[in-house]
């Protein structure tokens, strides 16, 4: 029992993530140009950006694996992310230390795997989470990235390539990872739920697909409590209660209401969806995804919803008083829908802070 | 004893609703291994007591054992915050935003030092599989008091021993400590980006339970390392059926329709609703049909406010309001709940949809800025004031509507 305990709380992500670039799935472009520029050992920086849940990460260590070796990786390869303290502090002697050291011999060496590595002649920094570095870090790294780019290479991953200041991106080659393709994520849930013995249907697949909006991350950690909660057989409507989303039937009641034009039906609504414990970041999404995909709304009334529902979606970004803005939210998509106006809706005191 | 404290349920099959909830939590308990979990929900629907229970589940009784602590330590910047734990031989309860901008270093140190250390009780029950019982037991007694510099030696000795026994008569199944973070939602997001990396570093030696009411306020990363589980509110029969049981307990007579009243005032919280079942109990016993369940005095000034809002829209009627604001507020009612409340009893006094509408935008809008800004009663007086704005305009609208139609109906005579 003890002995097969931690493997059974290891997070599938970690026990499932590719090791080999071969393994990473549906980014064949990055990973066929890395594979090029590692045969012949000329790596530039890099900068990975993409949503989450990609193979961002997972594509760089199995790279450093690839080219380090299992002995090798662990003096060459420095990982920082967003829990390690980061500031300009951290450029200017953390990694400016680790990046001016010198690489030893780079002659070949067998390693533990029997594998030949061609150590090669630089060291390997990557900044995950590389968005949430500050301003001034990423000033503190231009020049740092030059001068030492004799030893040492960098990989910065972040989600958006907007928030890296542009001479770090011009520095780097760029690689955009595109979010997981239904086929790719399908196949690969397959061989998960093969390794841990789940039989699930078809169905549920779809709803694991629909849920995690092609990241693969959010679609295993949802398989893997969902299998912890309801044991080997998920429902599709089980899949959607692990992972927290707002269920088909309360969106439809809640957008059956707003189509009436009762004041205390709304608010009633209200009241039980917040009861019920959904997280209003949950009914936003749901709604958003309803919203859009509606037959039946005139362009006009599904963009102000649209545009309550962002409101709403800030609102819950800033840590608002759920009950009050899920009623809030609810009767200004009740305005929308049936067209009517009052004056708060045009006073700007009543609208943005 | 409240009653709320004294039937409050103790074990998973004991629960009166959820009931497909309790029987997953103990089948995950019953393998000896939990994930990290994380219980959101609505106050007053159970979440606390779901975790006592689905603790006492991996530990047994002993989890019940508590002590209660104070501990102090300095923070990087020399300040010195102090913080007060629940804890058992098994598991830490801690509220880290209770010390209010520290809480980063509270989760940074206080936290971090109790996933590392483990828990006695599994070092004692591994020691227990190898040995003997009691060889185990002095052994450990010995070997812990030594290492144990912060706590007395003589504490820690009892304390190892009374575990090593508990382990090695259950066969020593669970062999984590568990730390229970109440109100995470109310954490800073700093203090919440330090808790990711401690959830995956010591998950070997350590689980992590999170309690919280609003999983939005709960940042991403860390939602997905937890299982998350949805505590709904008990619906109103539910709560009628809790109260029930909790009377015949107690050999008091509850009348269908005063259980009723009690769980619809209740607003679905059950804590509020036991609570409100003894107050009523204290107040006025036998129950009479036409007796009104006992709330708190606190909604009852609110709703007064608010009829006195209703009632007159002047400056001078705004002054009187604040005077009432300020007792709310000395009171220590907080302020999102004032506003709330007050906001819910205006548009059950308001005349039509029209003014209630504008009463929840501007309420919304007073809750962001009652958020952002410091000085309460701005915000809470603001909102009245616009409260009254919309109120008097209705009114004048109206009463043009009814002078218009009476100068129409003769005109169209005519």
């Amino acid at each position: 029992m003890a002995s097969a305990a931690p493997a059974k709380t290891m997070p599938w992500v970690e026990k499932y993530r590719p090791r080999r670039m071969d393994d990473v799935a549906h980014q064949d472009e990055a990973v066929r140009a890395l594979k090029k520029a590692m045969e012949t050992g000329n790596l530039p920086h890099l900068l990975f950006y993409g949503p989450p849940g990609t193979g961002k990460t997972s594509t760089i260590h199995a790279a450093a694996a690839e080219l380090y070796g299992p002995t090798l990786v662990k003096k060459l390869k420095m990982e920082l992310n967003a829990s390690d303290e980061r500031g300009i502090q951290v450029v200017r002697e953390k990694i400016k230390n680790f990046a001016s050291g010198v690489v030893g011999s780079s002659a070949a060496v067998a390693d533990a795997d029997g594998k030949m590595h061609a150590a090669p002649a630089f060291k390997l920094i990557i900044l995950d989470e590389a968005d949430s570095l500050t301003s001034a870090a990423q000033t503190a790294l231009r020049r740092t990235m030059e001068v030492h780019s004799k030893v040492t290479r960098f990989c910065l991953i972040c989600n958006y390539v907007s928030r890296i200041i542009e001479p770090l991106v011009s520095r780097c080659a760029v690689f955009r990872f595109k979010p997981l393709a239904p086929e790719a994520m399908r196949s690969r849930l397959q061989h998960i739920a093969e390794g841990e013995k789940l039989v699930l249907a078809e169905a549920t697949y779809d709803a694991l697909l629909r849920i995690s909006h092609g990241d693969m991350r959010k679609a295993i950690t949802t398989m893997q409590s969902g299998a912890a909660l309801f044991g080997g057989d998920l429902s599709p409507a089980q899949v959607i209660e692990a992972a927290g989303e707002l269920p088909d039937p309360m969106a439809d009641r809640i957008l059956n209401v707003v189509a009436k034009t009762d004041f205390r039906q709304v608010q009633t609504a209200a009241k039980d969806t917040a009861l019920s414990g959904y997280s209003m970041a949950a009914v936003v999404d749901k709604l958003f995804d309803r919203v859009v995909g509606a037959a039946d709304m005139s362009d006009l009334v599904k963009a102000g919803m649209l545009e309550r529902l962002a409101r709403a979606s800030r609102a819950v970004a800033e840590g608002c008083d759920e009950h009050l803005h899920m009623l809030d939210l609810l009767l200004a998509m009740q305005r929308c829908q049936h067209g009517w106006v009052v004056p708060t809706d045009s006073d700007p005191d009543a609208g943005e802070l | 004893m409240l009653w709320v404290d004294k039937h409050r349920p103790t074990s998973l099959d004991k629960m009166d609703y959820h009931k497909d909830l309790s029987s997953r939590l103990s089948s995950l308990a019953a393998h000896g291994e939990i994930p990290h979990l994380m219980f959101f929900g609505p106050a007053g629907a159970g979440k606390k007591t779901r975790v006592m229970a689905t603790l006492r589940a991996l530990f047994g009784a002993g989890v019940e054992k508590m002590r209660l602590n104070h501990r102090s330590f300095k923070t990087p910047t020399n300040r010195t915050l102090e913080i007060t734990t629940v804890s058992s031989n098994y598991h830490v309860e801690i509220n880290p935003s209770d010390v209010g901008s520290g809480d980063r270093f509270v989760v940074q140190e206080v936290i971090k030092e109790m996933a590392q250390s483990g828990s006695m009780a599994a070092a004692a029950s591994v020691r227990g599989l190898a040995s003997t019982p009691s060889a185990a037991g002095s052994e450990e007694a010995s070997s812990s008091s030594s290492s144990s510099s912060s706590s007395s030696s003589s504490s820690a000795a009892a304390a190892a021993a009374g575990a090593a026994a508990a382990g090695s008569s259950r066969g020593g199944r669970a062999t984590f400590k568990v730390v229970v973070l109440t109100d995470v939602d109310r954490l800073s997001r700093e203090a919440q980006a330090a808790l990711r990396r401690t959830m995956e570093l010591y998950t070997s030696s350590c689980r992590i339970i999170l309690i919280c009411e609003s999983a939005s306020r709960v940042i991403e990363p860390v939602r997905s390392r937890c299982l998350a589980l949805r505590i709904a509110a008990p619906t109103q029969p539910e709560i009628m059926n809790v109260l029930d049981a909790v009377a015949k307990k107690e050999g008091v007579e509850l009348p269908k329709a005063f259980a009723a009243k009690l769980s619809r005032a209740s607003e679905r919280n059950l804590r509020r609703a036991v609570l409100m079942l003894e107050a009523s109990k204290i107040s006025n016993y036998p129950f009479t049909p036409a007796q009104m369940p006992q709330t708190m005095d606190w909604q009852r000034y609110i709703e007064a406010l608010a009829g006195d809002i209703a009632g007159a829209q002047s400056p001078g009627s705004l002054l009187a309001a604040r005077g009432k604001l300020y007792s709310l507020l000395i009171n220590c009612v907080p302020a999102d709940v004032i506003l709330r409340t007050l906001c819910h009893c205006l548009c059950t006094r308001a005349p039509n949809d029209f003014a209630r509408h504008q009463i929840v935008s501007w309420a919304t809008a007073m809750e962001g800025r009652l958020r952002a800004g410091s000085k309460e009663i701005f915000h809470l007086e603001a909102f009245v004031a616009r409260a009254m704005q919309v109120l008097k305009g209705v009114a004048l609208q109206m009463a043009e509507l009814q002078a218009a139609s009476a100068a129409a109906a003769p005109a169209a005579s005519v």
